[in-house]
């Protein structure tokens, strides 16, 4: 009986072409809208460490007193001098402060020119919280963070630049005019949105090509190269200087397996601002925060607001679409009223004419997402005129979002043909068949 | 022609379903329409604020140091090597060294203060820094007060937090520090124990950042005189000659490497002209632009078709009676009038409910996204629009039922 009423259906579609094309066109439209827009939605709202994201969370104590911070939030990362606090205490079990740096390779094997790198300093802990995968090699140990050590890890992608993919572990490497001793190759890992330094990266840019000890650059006096945010008054001229300003350009970032933990290190932050106020360096009350993953996410508004609003604006043109085809589809089907009536009064039942209009309406929704998915597939592939690169690139058409096109664009039909097709099904056979 | 109202609204109570959609459907779509309009004129009017910047003739060079262990010194002696080299250049004007430039996206932002012990900032704006060449080699419009003198500029090492005793500000800045147009020789703080003194004003200079962050306080700008001696690395501001933006472009590097070769300048976006620059800032302005405009004519084309679609229907229903009206001595023209003063009447229900949803939805994103809120103009606009829209849709099937010929009434009865 299904392909019965599916051949019907189709027949049906081309008796009357023009009602049938502007059908297919509006769920067309309206499912290829939404899923373009989803798709850059899903990628720069995803989960970039989902087995992990509830475990790890990032510090945060205001050093800015309620009259300079941010509306009563504690400034989204930390000074030098709360930053080592921190570590020092270790709390957590494991815990790194990180920060980007700019480094440069000098020449060297296959590079004839100097290049610039994205670069960040770490602490050891910074490999395994973060679950970053290796080539070859391996992070550093705690002991390399005392030690101060010139060790590196670089990116597979450098690795392919600087010696064309080979195994260089162990290898030196001068950067900016220093020697450090590769420990290791990471494989490609760059998650997005990039949750672990969005104090001075909107989460969407290139991966890193290197990771310095943090204690290293502290040594070599490394400024950050990347935000910096300061409050009052600055004098500084020095390094020493401008580690005991207020400034903050560290994030730091600690692993907390259960929430007696979590619990525990909240309560370890506060006596550290209470103590700090006690000090005399605060005059304020402890004012800290302890956000996971994706609360942080959140917080720092990663999802573009462009990104929320486009997408908002294409459903609401879906929904248009919708109440555009049931008022169609009301008048295709009751177009038919008379052949209702026919079958009807040849005993057909109403769940019978309800199951053969609900198919016809699943035809045209098919339909209707195939023109979805082409339309799709042209506007990911054109996506670069709308959105910016570093985001435009995230959306592909991969399988989960054509199965969604699809299923979107036929359920919506089908739910918005209950209406036409209940009408239908009470069609009076005794009034049609007297009128005609 | 008198139009009886009563006898239309006793018809449509038949036909609820469909007046229903095709009303909900003017509804929703007004309410996206004019939002859409809204963002789409918003987003256009920031892609084209003036930057202040003779945008045909400057470029920017990013230039970073390949060995970040140079010493202030060093890294002063280097700038001033290639500031003179790239001055040097048949086709360049002149060139200035800078620690940002006007629509970069990004860059550093000061708050500023009247007293040097006030804790909440007057304002906030974006700080430039260069040299005495830096006004010209921009092509700011200099509007009161005098240029840097070439004794003037510092040297500030490596963030360094350093205040000149001498700023010029952009016009926006004087006028929100000092209202009256009074500021020159006014003195402010900016984050800094020294007040810094107002020699020049600048018409124009539009910030660095452009983002949403940054709107209230666009175009407030400051200038000090400072040489950003950053041993991570600095931009040279360069303007050609009029018409050899391009040669100048293809000559800068190459004067460049002839002074040092332990510097990055990026193949791919180390030198950037204005268009290219200004471009790339309003990346998602555009975008936001291009999509809101593609949703606002697919939606009024489907909106339009849906109203052609149904008022067929209902046309292809009413024949019988269309028929009998005019047996009875209805003119085509009654019958054209009955169908757009039914599509009229509604279309002003579904405007009445889209005017509640345009509003709902802007406030939504105005709590939601920050964005401002939306002026009625463009609810009225969107009203106008629809149902001009309206009344077009119907014309077509509304003139097929004029012209069904009395004939009709007597048949198949």
């Amino acid at each position: 009986m299904f392909t019965y009423y599916f051949q019907l259906g189709l027949r049906s579609l081309r008796r009357n072409p023009a009602l049938t094309t502007l059908m297919v066109m509006a769920i067309g439209f309206g499912v290829a809208a939404s899923m373009i827009t989803y798709s850059v939605f899903r990628a720069v709202s995803g989960n970039p460490i989902p087995d992990k994201s509830a475990q790890l969370f990032t510090p945060q104590v205001d050093a800015w007193g309620p009259q300079q911070n941010l509306r009563g939030e504690p400034a989204e990362a930390l000074g030098y001098i709360d930053a080592t606090a921190l570590m020092r205490a270790h709390e957590a079990k494991r815990q790194t402060l990180l920060y980007r740096v700019q480094l440069s390779a000098i020449p060297i094997g296959n590079l004839d020119m100097p290049l610039n790198l994205i670069s960040y300093a770490v602490t050891s802990d910074f490999f395994s919280m973060f679950e970053v995968p290796f080539r070859y090699g391996s992070g550093w140990s705690p002991q390399d963070d005392d030690a101060r050590a010139g060790d590196v890890v670089i990116s597979d992608v450098l690795n392919q630049k600087l010696f064309g993919g080979a195994n260089s572990v162990g290898r030196t490497l001068d950067l900016s005019g220093h020697d450090y001793r590769i420990v290791g190759v990471t494989s490609h890992w760059n998650p997005r949105p990039r949750f672990y330094d969005l104090f001075s990266t909107s989460g969407f840019a290139d991966e890193p090509d290197v990771y310095m000890l943090f204690s290293r650059a502290m040594d070599l006096k490394m400024r950050p190269n990347g935000r910096n945010s300061c409050r009052g008054s600055l004098s500084f001229t020095t390094w020493q200087g401008y580690l005991q300003s207020n400034c903050v350009w560290i994030t730091p970032w600690v692993e907390l397996d259960s929430s007696a933990e979590v619990a525990s290190y909240r309560r370890f932050l506060t006596n550290y601002a209470a103590e700090q106020q006690r000090a005399g360096r605060f005059n304020w009350a402890p004012n800290v925060r302890l956000r996971d993953v994706m609360q942080w996410m959140d917080y720092e508004k990663v999802v573009p607001s462009e990104s929320r609003i486009s997408l908002a604006v294409a459903l609401g043109f879906f929904l248009i679409c919708l109440v555009n085809t049931i008022g169609l589809l009301l008048a295709k089907f009751m177009r038919r009223a008379g052949e209702i009536g026919v079958r009807r009064a040849l005993g057909a039942t109403r769940g019978e004419i309800y199951t053969q209009y609900l198919i016809e309406a699943g035809t045209v929704g098919l339909a209707g997402g195939l023109l979805g998915l082409l339309l799709t597939a042209v506007g990911v592939g054109g996506i670069g005129v709308l959105f910016r690169p570093e985001i435009a690139k995230l959306a592909r058409l991969d399988p989960p979002l054509v199965a969604l096109t699809f299923a979107v664009a036929i359920v919506a039909t089908v739910l918005a043909a209950f209406y036409p097709a209940w009408r239908a099904a009470h069609v009076q056979p005794a009034w049609q068949l007297k009128s005609s | 022609m008198n139009i009886q109202i009563r006898p239309i609204l006793v018809a449509l109570r038949r036909h609820k379903a469909g007046t229903l959609l095709i009303a909900l459907q003017i509804a929703l779509t007004l309410a996206i329409v004019c939002n859409a309009l809204f963002i789409i004129h918003q987003r256009l009017a920031n892609m084209n604020q003036a930057s202040g910047v003779d945008e045909a003739n400057v470029f920017v060079i990013t230039n970073m140091w390949a060995n970040s262990d140079l010493s202030t010194s060093q890294v002063d002696a280097q700038v001033s090597a290639d500031l003179l080299a790239l001055r040097q250049l048949p086709a360049v004007l002149d060139a200035t060294p800078g620690s940002g430039y006007p629509l970069k996206g990004g860059g550093w932002d000061n708050f500023v203060m009247l007293t040097p012990d006030q804790v909440q900032p007057t304002s906030d704006a974006a700080v430039y820094t260069g040299d005495e060449h830096f006004v010209d080699t921009l092509g700011l419009k200099l509007i009161a007060g005098r240029n840097f003198r070439s004794d003037e500029v510092m040297v500030m090492g490596t963030q360094q937090a350093i205040t000149p005793p001498s700023v010029i500000v952009s016009k926006a800045l004087a006028d929100r520090l000092f209202p009256g147009g009074h500021a020159l020789g006014k003195s402010f703080y900016s984050m800094g124990p020294m007040p810094t003194t107002i020699v020049g004003i600048v018409d124009t200079l539009q910030r660095q950042g452009v983002d949403q962050y940054a709107q209230s306080h666009a175009g407030q700008s400051l200038i000090w005189p400072l040489r950003a001696d950053d041993s991570r690395g600095i931009y040279y501001i360069v303007r050609a000659k009029p018409s050899q933006l391009a040669a100048a472009m293809r000559e800068a590097p190459k004067a460049l490497f002839a002074q040092s070769r332990m510097r990055i300048i990026d193949p791919k976006d180390g030198i950037q002209d204005y268009a290219t620059i200004r471009h790339k800032v309003y990346d998602s302005d555009r975008g936001m632009a291009i999509l809101m405009g593609i949703i606002c004519a697919v939606l009024l084309a489907i909106t339009a078709a849906g109203i052609v679609g149904l008022t067929s229907f209902w046309v292809g229903q009413r024949r019988k009676q269309i028929g009998v009206r005019r047996a009875l001595g209805a003119r085509q023209r009654d019958i054209l009038a009955y169908f757009l003063t039914e599509n009229f009447l509604i279309s002003a229900a579904g405007v009445v409910l889209g005017t509640v949803l345009a509003i709902a939805f802007n406030l939504w994103t105005v709590t939601r996204f920050e964005m401002s809120r939306m002026s009625m103009a463009y609810v009225g606009i969107g009203v106008v629009v629809l149902l001009l829209l309206g009344q077009g849709a119907v014309l077509a099937p509304a003139l097929r039922a004029s012209r069904v010929s009395p004939v009709e009434a007597t048949r198949s009865v």
